[in-house]
């Protein structure tokens, strides 16, 4: 359980102190401040003085999910700016350490950013329907929304993980998807979700080699996981607005949308020449986005002569990288690097470590996985019409690797003699 | 707050008496009490800071007459920070609170005994229990919810007080609310009830259990968490039994919560120790992967704690994830702790069908730039060596191609495994000696010497000028660790032994026996010298069939945890003991340990490692921490713990603690037999330490409470409380 929920500043300034239990006392923030805040060394997001263990999360996530969708965004004015609603918030999310309830939703209605008046007797009834919802079976719904058109919006997002040897083989390949939803619906719409029919999720159940194959599928609260179980249905009752429905991982079948050729050569100790390939490998009515390499050069780089036919190439001294931008490739496209690192002859005995080149991109309409919606069923007692969005983007944020491809091996005898 | 969003002005320090004028200021012509509103919050600003805002007590107080629900709040907070420091003004405070808990407003309701609760002060408490009860009993769920945990403080507060009121029978008859909210947070209740020292023992039985199992669907997912936990307070009786609750929540393991997911794996392996049915063990094994795997995606700090729970779950579930070794092989970017974590993993999981894998990935890791990262990659490329028999020609290849690097910390590191791979295969690897002996000046650190000190030794026949090595790491005898001591003694009487015609071995021997006997104060060391003293001087054939006796080759076993131990620590899957690798009550004062209870359904296995659980554990006596802090008032109490009505009371543990540890030591002993143990002093003061025994020479990263670690700061930590 929870003892204690502490907001800290980068510098170790207390913005939130919330003690659950009696047996703390406010010192050990500054316990946590001497020992974590100011220690540059971290080494393990939990530590334990004494008794007390502290678990902490630099930006805490179930935090910042409530905290955006009340006040846009955490930051540290954001946090000063509404303590207090903060503390009102905590305590209903939280009491004796007990998280009771964490839906942005239902906590809006008892929380709220407009002055109540206690005395009066509409607030009291008010109260309980509001309490109904708070301890309800579907607590993450009001019961009386309305909306003049009725719309859901379906994003399916994808987040490709790749990591590829020197050599090209794959060491490892898969998707983290997840399927957000902005739901704005009438009344208490029971929903239902169709995917792909040849969709595997169970792996021992063996599907045709063209399946879409999901490793595990996880849902929201609202998801009734037994008829899931049973029957392979998604059915809900959704949350009012956004909300993420369901979240999955596939490691089969894995469609990468860019694939990434390095040649690197060294030219005896004084030069490094890089050509560097990147094809696509969708339709050619789609295109990535937002195309960024980062291709790492060894530590004692002086300068890099790039060039490229498509977008720009820079070398950032300060972080060792020329980082390559391409705004669009359309599919079918293939994209050149051509670049020289100059190298002062080094006495440096830093070590260097060969860090990954790295890309990041966004590909919309297509999905890694292969995952697609096939249907979104609404039924509502009024049973009006509604109409549904369905978007698809597949993206690498940090997470699409391609392994250094080069040892320096001159470079690193020198540096390696420490 | 109509306009969220200006609040920061409010962070800066505020004078008592400014504020004080300023309150009373407000009283008069205060518009809709925004006067009133705004001195509030500079004082809950001025609390978060950490300043004293005690002296305002009766000032503060006085706002509670305004009908705001916004001043009510901050007061109430005020009162929680405040009120146990004031008991002589708090009386003026309860009649608010005994209005507000028979308001008409639900929230206010559950306010005011949320209030209440927090503030453990007789006249309070007192005030509290009255209307506790018919909250317990109120239309509302939201207050009946509340009131549930409120009985939890109340016990916290005053454990006899509450059992006399009867709560804890209220809170069983709420487990069977219509509400499953409600029912969740009884259940939390009489958890948190049933983990102290001297709460109302908490066990559930079959019809109790599946009445919860029923509340489950409709809880909110921090309800299920309460409820999925309080499983293990059920033992099942027959098999069937523990297999159609695990069916019923296998479920579980879709939701999106992670605390959810891990929750539901710790009730699954629970329950696994008393199925029977393989394949229906298999399928959960089978199900349990992919959802652990998922929590690799969240953020680093989840992904942590989800790596500790997958090393304890492998090892007591092999067939958990034993494909998935890829998941494991670390980015470029994780965070040191994800690193080392998933490098431990990937050892476990290594097979003959993935060795190769696993090797490639770690000769990469190998030339990484952090210190701890390397040079656990090259232990484990050793360790890979020894546990995968086909994989060792080409773990030995990559070790000798690291100690190239001539980095002096990859160099030990490798040295120390090659001891063991020798040692594993013995005859096989002894041609790639003389490549050691090339990097002896890189050598610095005590085990790192002591394992090179051993292999000259070993094999000194093999080594043409294995005495002048010798005679130069003999160079500071005196100064050295204690191992490296141990080790030089032994090396230089095999030394000896093998080449006894040699003047040099036998002036070095002579040298060495008289330090060891004369000029040292280990009495370890001075005992085992003497004992080589006289062996060589009775009889020198003896002496050496038994200095060179044969060694069983080592094996990897060791590094496993051992059956009970794992069978108990995975009873803290998904909490801080977990993580640690160790059990709550060795590293938390006042915590309850938590061990498998025996039942006809019980598996044979676990049954014959079963721990058994003392209870108390730890000495019933106050725990005197130098400094300033206040008593803790539950070290004090004497009574026994009384026997519940909702309860069995727990077996009796058949045999003591001490027994089952002798027997530990013991072994531990045994399988080191040759290089000797060494007392480690940090744990001397550690009361503690020889808990850990129980996992033996199991070996990690072990992240662990700081207090028994080397930074050695024991007791000051303490100071908080």
């Amino acid at each position: 359980m929870i003892s204690a929920f502490f907001i800290f500043n980068q510098k170790g300034e207390v913005l939130i102190s919330r003690l659950y239990r009696p047996d703390f006392k406010r010192s050990i923030a500054d316990v946590f401040r001497i020992q974590v805040v100011s220690n540059s060394d971290v080494r393990s997001p939990i530590i334990t003085l004494g008794s007390t263990s502290f678990f902490h999360v630099r930006v805490n996530n179930l935090f910042i999910n409530i905290g955006k969708s009340y006040f846009g965004k955490v930051d540290e004015e954001s946090v000063k700016n509404n303590f207090v609603l903060i503390y009102e918030l905590i305590d209903e999310i939280c009491d004796f350490g007990y998280p009771q309830n964490s839906e942005i939703d239902t906590l809006k209605t008892y929380i709220t950013t407009e002055s109540i008046v206690s005395t009066s007797a509409v607030a009291a009834e008010e109260s309980s329907k509001i309490t109904m919802q708070a301890t309800g079976a579907t607590n993450w719904r009001r019961g009386d929304v309305k909306y003049k058109k009725n719309e859901a919006f379906v994003d399916v997002v994808e987040t490709v993980n790749l990591s590829m040897s020197a050599k090209g083989t794959i060491l490892r390949a898969d998707v983290d998807g997840h399927i957000q939803m902005r739901a704005y619906l009438s009344g208490t719409p029971e929903c239902k979700f169709g995917l792909n029919d040849k969709l595997v999720i169970d792996k021992s159940e063996h599907g045709t080699s063209d399946a879409v194959e999901l490793d595990d599928c996880r849902f929201h609260q609202c998801v009734r996981l037994h008829d899931f179980n049973s029957s392979r249905t998604i059915s809900f009752i959704p949350p009012d607005g956004e909300f993420e429905l369901m979240r999955y991982r596939s490691t089969s079948n894995v469609k990468l949308p860019l694939r990434i050729i390095p040649t690197v050569n060294e030219i005896g100790t004084s030069q490094v020449q890089y050509t560097i390939t990147v094809k696509t490998n969708f339709d050619t009515k789609l295109s990535a986005t937002n195309v960024v390499l980062r291709i790492p050069t060894p530590l004692n780089t002086t300068s890099v002569d790039c060039k490229v036919a498509n977008g720009k190439a820079k070398y950032v001294p300060a972080e060792n990288v020329v980082v390559w931008k391409l705004p669009r490739i359309q599919g079918g496209q293939e994209c050149t690097f051509l670049g020289t690192a100059y190298l002062t002859s080094t006495t440096t005995r830093q070590v260097w470590a060969r860090p990954p080149i790295d890309v990041d991109f966004q590909v919309l309409m297509f999905t890694a996985s292969g995952l697609i919606v096939r249907f979104l069923k609404v039924f509502e007692k009024s049973s009006y019409q509604s109409i549904k969005w369905v978007r698809y983007l597949t993206k690498a944020e940090g997470t699409y690797q391609i392994r250094g491809a080069y040892v320096f091996c001159a470079v690193r005898a020198v540096l390696r003699v420490a | 707050m109509a306009q969220p969003g200006q609040d920061a002005k409010f962070f800066q320090r505020g004078k008592i008496e400014e504020l004080r004028s300023e309150l009373q200021a407000a009283e008069a012509k205060d518009k809709k009490f925004v006067k009133r509103k705004t001195v509030l919050k500079r004082i809950v600003a001025n609390i978060t800071m950490g300043n004293d805002m005690s002296p305002l007590f009766n000032d503060v107080v006085q706002c509670l007459g305004t009908p705001l629900l916004e001043i009510k709040k901050m007061v109430y907070l005020y009162l929680i920070s405040y009120g146990r420091s004031r008991p002589n003004q708090i009386h003026l405070v309860i009649p608010y609170f005994l209005q507000d808990v028979n308001d008409r407003n639900p929230l206010i309701r559950a306010l005011a005994i949320r209030t209440m609760s927090y503030i453990p002060i007789p006249v309070v408490t007192e005030a509290l229990t009255e209307n506790l009860r018919h909250c317990l009993k109120d239309r509302d769920a939201y207050v009946r919810k509340t009131a549930a945990i409120c009985v939890a403080k109340l016990y916290a507060a005053d454990p006899r007080k509450a059992e006399k009121g009867g709560f804890v029978e209220m809170l069983r008859d709420l487990m069977l609310d219509s509400n499953a909210t409600v029912v969740a947070n009884a259940v939390a209740a009489l958890s948190e009830i049933g983990d102290r020292q001297d709460g109302v023992i908490f066990k559930l039985n079959l019809a109790t259990a599946n009445k919860l199992l029923h509340a489950l669907e409709e809880s909110s997912e921090w309800g299920q968490i309460y409820i999925l936990d309080s499983l293990l307070r059920y033992v099942p009786e027959r098999h069937a039994d523990a297999e159609q609750m695990s069916e019923r929540i296998i479920v579980q393991l879709q939701h999106a919560n992670s605390a959810v997911v891990l929750t539901t794996i710790k009730a699954l392996l629970y329950l696994m120790n008393y199925m029977e049915d393989r394949k229906l063990i298999e399928a959960c094994c089978r199900k349990m992967g992919p959802p652990l795997v998922t929590l690799l995606s969240s953020g680093p700090e989840v992904q942590y704690v989800a790596l500790r729970n997958i090393l304890l779950i492998i090892q007591r579930r092999p067939a958990v994830l034993k494909n998935d070794v890829r998941v494991f092989f670390c980015k470029y970017n994780d965070p040191i702790y994800v690193k080392l974590a998933k490098l431990e993993i990937m050892y476990r999981l290594a097979r003959v069908e993935n060795a190769s894998e696993v090797l490639a990935e770690l000769q990469e890791y190998a030339t990484e730039v952090d210190i701890d990262f390397v040079r656990k990659a090259v232990r484990s490329i050793g360790r890979l060596a020894i546990k995968v028999e086909p994989a060792a020609d080409k773990s030995i290849e990559a070790l000798l191609s690291l100690l190239e690097t001539k980095v002096s910390y990859v160099v030990q590191e490798a040295i120390i495994v090659i001891k063991d791979i020798f040692r594993r295969y013995p005859g096989k690897y002894e041609g790639v000696i003389p490549t050691l002996c090339g990097h002896l000046d890189l050598i610095d650190e005590p085990e790192s010497k002591a394992a090179m000190v051993w292999i000259l030794g070993q094999y000194a026949n093999r080594i043409d000028n294995a005495d002048e090595l010798l005679d130069v790491m003999l160079d500071g005898f005196l100064n050295e660790a204690v191992e490296v001591q141990l080790a030089l003694l032994t090396a230089a009487v095999k030394l000896f032994i093998y080449k006894s015609g040699s003047e040099s071995a036998k002036e070095l021997v002579h040298k060495v026996l008289k330090w060891a006997t004369e000029d040292v104060d280990n009495p370890d060391l001075r005992d085992r010298g003497f004992m080589y003293w006289r062996m060589l001087a009775i009889n020198p054939s003896v002496a050496g069939e038994i200095v060179l006796a044969e060694k069983p080759p080592i094996t990897t076993d060791s590094d496993r945890m051992d059956r009970g131990a794992l069978d108990q620590l995975l009873l803290h899957t998904g909490t801080i003991g977990s993580i640690y690798h160790k059990n709550p009550e060795t590293f938390i004062r006042n915590a309850v340990g938590k061990a498998l209870i025996d039942s006809p359904a019980l598996n044979a296995n676990s049954r014959a490692t079963l721990v058994a659980l003392p209870r108390p554990q730890l000495p019933d006596m106050p725990i005197v921490v130098a400094g300033p802090g206040p008593q803790e008032p539950s070290a004090q109490r004497p009574d026994p713990p009384p026997a519940a009505s909702i309860s069995k009371p727990l077996p009796q543990p058949e045999e003591g603690e001490e027994g089952e540890e002798g027997e530990g030591e013991e072994q531990e002993n045994g399988a080191e037999s040759d290089h000797d143990d060494v007392p480690d002093p940090s744990k001397a003061g550690d009361p503690y330490s020889s808990l850990s025994d129980a996992f033996r020479d199991y070996l990690t990263d072990r992240p662990q409470p700081i207090t028994s670690t080397s930074r050695q700061r024991h007791e000051d930590d303490d100071l908080l409380f």
